[in-house]
């Protein structure tokens, strides 16, 4: 039941691993841009740069729209994270990482190796 | 909501996450240990793999994770979801006092933050400050919007298919 979950995962975390994708990103957060002027930007080629906007495209992350010869991108639903979403994405990862590390505590407790 | 209770017996400790002012994400949790045991879990790499990443994040693994907690080390997490493209977050340690405070870099943005965690000691127990400053307001409003939200937002959405399956 859960591997089916991978493919949406592995899309995204595959275009996020690259650190000019990263940028990409960062960039359509202050504003949309065209993949020409994403190019020169980040001093690509064109095809290098249509290839990351790709990658960006199928995982949700940015979205694309060719209006005459321009091409303009701009942050996909996904990207664009309300303050207060974000905040709970937040508390949720480290409300689940604290109870971890409360269970890790109780074991290093019961073992008694305290000071 | 159900209270749960821990296995120390008490009721569970709440997590606070918050914003301050323009460039700062405080999130602080009571843990039933002293400092120098949560500090332990923290700067052992052993331990704190165990941790850091939660189990229901089943689709993302710590691949490696290398910390010299000490003032002036390194360190670097690298995670993977089981293809071959892994995401590294690295930098180092600008300040370690052992069993109270560790502050350190995120060098894998440009304009990364800097985290303080503080261990205070409150009668037998800790209270834990998890501090991040960001250089500028927009580097923080970045990181809202952009790839800093994206993996606590893939942590976020796979825990929340997970337990919509249920068992």
């Amino acid at each position: 039941m859960v591997q089916y979950l991978g493919s949406p995962l592995d899309l995204s975390f595959a275009a996020l691993s690259d650190v000019t994708r990263r940028g990409i990103i960062d960039q359509l957060g202050r504003g949309d841009a065209s993949i020409t002027s994403l190019a020169d930007k980040f001093q690509m080629t064109l095809t290098g740069m249509k290839k990351h906007v790709q990658v960006l495209e199928r995982a949700g992350l940015v979205i694309t729209q060719k209006v005459g010869r321009v091409r303009t991108c701009k942050l996909g639903k996904r990207g664009l994270k309300a303050e207060a979403e974000w905040i709970e994405a937040h508390r949720k990862l480290f409300e689940a990482r604290f109870e971890a590390l409360d269970e890790i505590i109780n074991e290093m407790k019961q073992e008694g190796s305290d000071d | 909501m159900t209270e749960q209770v821990n296995s120390a017996g008490g009721a569970r400790n709440r997590t606070s996450v918050e914003r301050r002012g323009d460039r700062e994400l405080l999130v602080t949790r009571t843990f039933d240990a002293p400092p120098s045991t949560v500090y332990r879990a923290w700067s052992q790499p052993e331990l704190f793999q165990r941790w850091w990443v939660p189990k229901s994040a089943s689709g993302i693994l710590l691949v490696s994770c290398e910390m010299d907690v000490c003032t002036g080390g390194k360190y670097r997490l690298e995670f993977g979801a089981g293809g071959s493209d892994t995401m590294a977050f690295y930098g180092k340690y600008l300040e370690v006092v052992p069993n109270e405070r560790i502050v350190w870099t995120n060098d894998e943005g440009e304009e990364g933050a800097i985290t303080t965690v503080t261990f205070e000691d409150q009668g037998g127990s800790t209270l834990l400050i998890f501090h991040e400053v960001y250089p500028s307001k927009e580097a923080l409003e970045e990181a809202l919007q952009g790839s800093a939200a994206a993996l606590p937002e893939q942590l976020v959405q796979l825990d929340e298919l997970l337990s919509s399956i249920g068992e």
